[in-house]
């Protein structure tokens, strides 16, 4: 098993290496560099070219990759052209924002989804089943950003219930009671949107691994055992299917990224996915090439969770 | 002494199919007693696993009729709890495939353990790891101490069985139902379960019922053979009458499409088996495939008759039965 | 002549571990095996599951790739030719275990078999649709079959339908790899009759693989008995079964079922006995690793592997 983590864990790494790569050739084929942002327009050429001679900006791809990734391991995400300030201060904030509201979310994507694809799969074929497999239909059809206006309109605007922008009500102390009880309401709304669309693979994912090991031979082992039916369900059917579900935890990550750039739009929530939004209306492509680049490491992270959960929980993997 | 220890009755399990029930197995009466191996056999098909899978109650979907007595306890018309009380304790079942019949996520230790905890409660957890080493010795798997800990995919389809029989064995049933135990085992392998098989019977008086397509296994372990076609028991006999004086078409059809020494021609069953809604309800199911007896020698409604003490037979047509290449009249003149 | 002759064959498939997924070891699937078959005959290949039968079969006709050692077709060294040289994949064809899963179900019977016959033929589409009528009609399947798909057969029709498809191209060898192992005993009747009525019709040669010594000993004029890739033993059907030498072959022949149910107590005391010579003499027929020694020739036509004396 260490060795299937070891040898996993090595992979991310050119994994990333070629993410970012690209991404700072896309960044390259840009128009403008980071004089264009920097510089008053009324500098003359040869002065401007001098000046890139001096910052290195006409050094080969190669040197120039190395010193912007160097920078990006000291945390160093370049400037942004339009609001003229490090890219890694402009997405601190927000970078917290989006994962207490992914937090959210996952949260409550699995309170929905475990008790309803358990439902949904121990009584297959029945109106409870055909009802949640109903809303499960209906949850792969809906768009997001439709979603999210209808939730914003009736529980944001009709009934009040929830504040419509923002992640905190501006001039509270921060890390005072009132302060976290407004981020958690500005936060409930967005992420329960977000939720009910996004749990209903899940729920058809556990709904299709419980009908699936109902079948298995090892459940008439289990019955010819004497097992009761709820010991059968608790000890064997639930157990083998959690186990794929556990490993499906890390590829939600990626969901949540698209997600999250909906919804924060649609909520007015100030994190990563209404940065990425903005930045590109600004054509702030520094600023795009850093947030793509975070959610391109979550997502491979994402992944390696995903594997390291099942080996650790998958005794055929675990056992080599 | 034998006692009569299950006795199927008129027993009918139908499935669903559409709108429509339809019986896979179709008015089976038999009776096993203990210290007893009764084989059944039949291509696959035939109705074998649908019978023992009614016998365990393991059917989740279909319609029973008929009566299962065991020790005089109707089980086919009893509460899951009660059926749960004997279930892995006085009737237990071998399985056809070792490799799925394991649970992948559960130490081989546990899954035997689940069997004594169900059925008896008041072992101590000491005592529960001590028997279940001691059954994994039993079915003669190396190293028990070590198997305990191990996960089914670590042991090869061989032990993996033995595994299964240990569960099957743990509460030291008095019926034990082996659903085709070696088909996917190899022979030397197949020889060493059959040994067990047969040693356990001895050893706690079981009955046991025996399903297998191999007729050799039939002939080396069965006490009484059924036969089985289409859902319903076509022949039953005391093994030796069965391969030496078999009469129904279908037996002997059977018995000649196995190699035997010095047999240049296997004889070949023409036809399969219909599936379920194929199935003729009405005359003779097996007709079909022997074209060449004339259709006047079929009986509307063929019922099993006792030809001899023990012997039953279904329809008549065994008295003027013969093969293609065997003539009429050689038949009809008593030349077998 | 010997229509195919193989010498020392080996076959090692690497053993990957470590966290640069480097080879460290080797499974030695086939290690060292030499025979040969000659035409119009039926080779029998046995030996329980692992002892490297199919590895046998698929390096012969180069679908796995040749360690050391030497195959000959009909006098040509075919070692390393691999499944790329036409006449070879002409001549030598294989017919698979399952029938389930070796024909493709998205096609049509007449496309699975015209396959072959595309490759090597130029027919034209009324030439092509003739043949495949044609070979439908030997194996015994209405010629009306052509537009229907695999699912619409049983499991003995399939096993039929593939063995149209080996002697489409009407190859002179053929490879069959447990072709009844997954079918009732009266469907095996019907493929093992056909394919003994084929052989004399079109003078075939079998390397037939098999765990099934009652079918083997049916089928078979001579016999390997094969353990952990080595030979144990060899030679025609009479000296495996009436007169086994290596203990192992004693063993496998012992534990066969047998069908008159007389012989049950006579049969239990045999491998009772057996059992107990295996037991007490294992050392005397296995090197310290278990494996088979080198054949040692008992008869013209008998060898077993047994220690060399002196
Ligand atoms: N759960 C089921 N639903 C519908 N048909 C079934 C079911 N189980 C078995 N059958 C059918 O019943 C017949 C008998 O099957 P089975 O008892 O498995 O035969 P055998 O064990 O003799 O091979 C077959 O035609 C099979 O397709
Ligand atoms: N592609 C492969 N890679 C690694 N090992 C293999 C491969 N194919 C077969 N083996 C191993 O080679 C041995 C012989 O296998 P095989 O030839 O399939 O045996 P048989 O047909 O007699 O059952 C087995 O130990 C098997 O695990
Ligand atoms: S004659 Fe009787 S048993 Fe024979 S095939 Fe017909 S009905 Fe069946
Ligand atoms: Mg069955
Ligand atoms: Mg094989």
């Amino acid at each position: 098993m260490w060795k299937f983590i070891v040898r996993r864990i090595l992979i991310t790494i050119p994994q990333i290496i070629l993410l970012s790569v690209l991404l700072f050739l896309l960044a390259q084929a840009m128009p403008g560099d980071a004089l264009s942002g920097l510089v008053d327009p009324n500098v003359s050429l040869e002065q401007k070219n001098a000046l890139r001679e001096k910052l290195g900006l006409n050094a080969p791809w190669y040197e120039k990759y190395g010193e912007w990734a160097s920078g990006l391991v000291q945390g160093d995400l370049g400037q942004s052209f339009r609001f003229k300030m490090p890219v890694s201060d402009l997405i601190e904030q927000r970078m917290i924002n989006t994962f207490w509201l992914s937090l959210a979310t996952l949260i409550i994507t699995y309170i929905i989804a475990i008790p309803l694809g358990i439902l949904s799969g121990r009584y297959n074929d029945t109106i409870l089943d055909s009802s949640i497999t109903g809303y499960t239909y209906i949850g792969f059809a809906t768009p997001l950003f439709i979603f999210g206006l209808v939730m914003l309109w009736v529980f944001g605007y009709q009934l009040q219930w929830f504040p419509t922008s923002g992640s905190v009500t501006p001039g509270l102390e921060p890390g005072s009671f009132e302060y976290v009880l407004s981020k958690a309401q500005h936060l409930l709304l967005p992420a329960i949107s977000m939720a009910l669309i996004q749990t209903v693979s899940t729920v058809q994912y556990l709904r299709s691994e419980i009908v699936d090991t109902k079948q298995r031979e090892f459940i008439i082992t289990a019955r010819a055992k004497g097992a009761s039916e709820s010991r059968v369900y608790n000890k064997h059917i639930l157990r083998n299917s959690l186990l794929p579900i556990a490993a499906f935890f890390g590829y939600e990550i990626t969901f949540l990224i698209g997600g999250t750039v909906f919804v924060e739009m649609i909520f007015g929530f100030p994190g990563m996915g209404q940065l990425f939004i903005e930045s590109i209306l600004l054509r702030d492509y520094s600023v795009v090439n850093a947030v793509v680049l975070i959610f391109g490491i979550a997502a491979i992270l994402g992944a390696l969770l995903s594997d390291i959960i099942l080996s650790l929980v998958d005794p055929r993997i675990r056992i080599k | 002494m034998r006692n009569k220890l299950l006795e199927i009755n008129n027993l009918k399990t139908s499935f669903r199919i559409g709108d429509n029930y339809y019986a896979a197995v179709d008015d089976v009466s038999l009776t096993v007693n203990n210290n007893e191996i009764l084989g059944i056999v039949g291509e696959s098909g035939s109705g074998k696993s649908a019978l023992a899978f009614s016998i365990m109650g393991l059917h989740t979907r279909a319609k029973i009729e008929g009566n299962i007595f065991y020790k005089g306890q109707d089980i086919a018309n009893i509460s899951p709890a009660k059926l749960n009380k004997l279930r892995g304790d006085d009737l237990a079942m071998i399985f056809q495939d070792p490799l799925t019949a394991l649970n992948p996520l559960m130490r081989i230790g546990d899954q035997i353990a689940e069997t004594l905890i169900l059925h008896k409660p008041e072992m101590s957890q000491k005592q529960r790891k001590e028997r279940v080493l001691e059954l994994i010795d039993l079915v003669r798997i190396p190293r028990p101490e070590h198997v305990y800990e191990q996960f089914p995919h670590e042991l090869s389809g061989g032990m993996r069985q033995r595994v299964v029989i240990a569960i099957a064995i743990a509460n030291r049933p008095d019926l034990l139902i082996a659903d085709e135990p070696t088909t996917a085992l190899d022979v030397t392998i197949q020889a060493q379960i059959l040994d067990l098989i047969r040693e356990l019977k001895n050893d706690l008086d079981s009955g046991v019922i025996l399903i297998t397509h191999d007729l050799g296994v039939v002939a080396e372990m069965a006490d009484r053979v059924a036969v089985m076609y289409a859902g319903q028991i076509v022949e039953i006999a005391e093994v030796h009458t069965l391969f030496e004086n078999p009469l129904h078409p279908y037996t002997k059809s059977l018995l000649n499409s196995v190699p035997t020494e010095g047999q240049e021609k296997l004889h070949v069953i023409q036809g399969v088996v219909p599936s379920l809604q194929k199935l003729p309800r009405k005359g003779c199911r097996f007709a079909a495939r022997i074209p060449w007896v004339d259709a006047s020698a079929h009986e509307e409604y063929p019922e099993l008759h006792e030809v001899e003490p023990g012997h039953f037979v279904r329809c008549t047509c065994y008295s003027h039965f013969y093969f293609p290449d065997e003539s009429k009249e050689a038949y009809a003149h008593g030349n077998s | 002549m010997a229509i195919l002759k193989v010498n020392d064959l080996k076959v090692y498939f690497p053993i990957k571990a470590g966290i640069f997924n480097r080879t460290v070891d080797h499974v030695k699937a086939v290690d060292g095996v030499s025979f040969s078959i000659e035409q119009g005959k039926t080779y029998g290949l046995v030996g329980e599951s692992g002892s490297g039968k199919t590895t046998t079969g698929r390096a012969v006709i180069g679908l796995e790739s040749i360690y050391s050692g030497k195959v000959m077709f009909n006098g040509k060294d075919i070692t390393n030719f691999g499944r790329k040289n036409s006449a070879l994949r002409k001549d030598v064809q294989m017919i698979f275990q399952d029938p389930y899963s070796s024909l493709n179900p998205r096609k049509r019977i007449l496309d699975i078999i015209a396959e072959p016959l595309r490759n090597f033929e130029n027919l034209s589409m009324q030439e092509e649709k003739k043949r495949v009528q044609s070979l439908l009609e030997i194996v015994g399947l209405s010629p009306e079959s052509i537009l229907k798909y695999p699912h619409e057969f049983s499991g003995g029709q399939r096993q039929r339908i593939g063995i149209a498809r080996a002697i489409a191209v009407r190859p002179k060898l053929i490879i069959a790899d447990e072709p009844v192992s997954a079918l009732d005993v009266s469907v095996q009747a019907q493929v093992l009759n056909f394919m003994q009525d084929i052989q004399k019709e079109l003078n075939l040669t079998y390397l037939f693989i098999s765990h099934d010594l009652g079918i083997v000993k049916h089928m078979c004029d001579d016999i390997a008995i094969m353990y952990k890739g080595r030979y144990v033993e060899q030679g025609t059907t009479a000296d495996i079964f009436n007169n086994p030498q290596h203990i192992y072959t004693k063993r496998l022949v012992s534990a066969i079922p047998d069908i008159n149910p007389r012989n049950r107590e006579k049969q239990y005391h045999f491998r009772q006995e057996v059992q107990r010579e295996y037991a007490n003499s294992y050392n005397d027929y296995f090197d310290s690793e278990g494996l088979a020694y080198g054949l040692q020739p008992i008869s013209d036509t008998h060898l077993v592997a047994l220690p060399e004396r002196g």
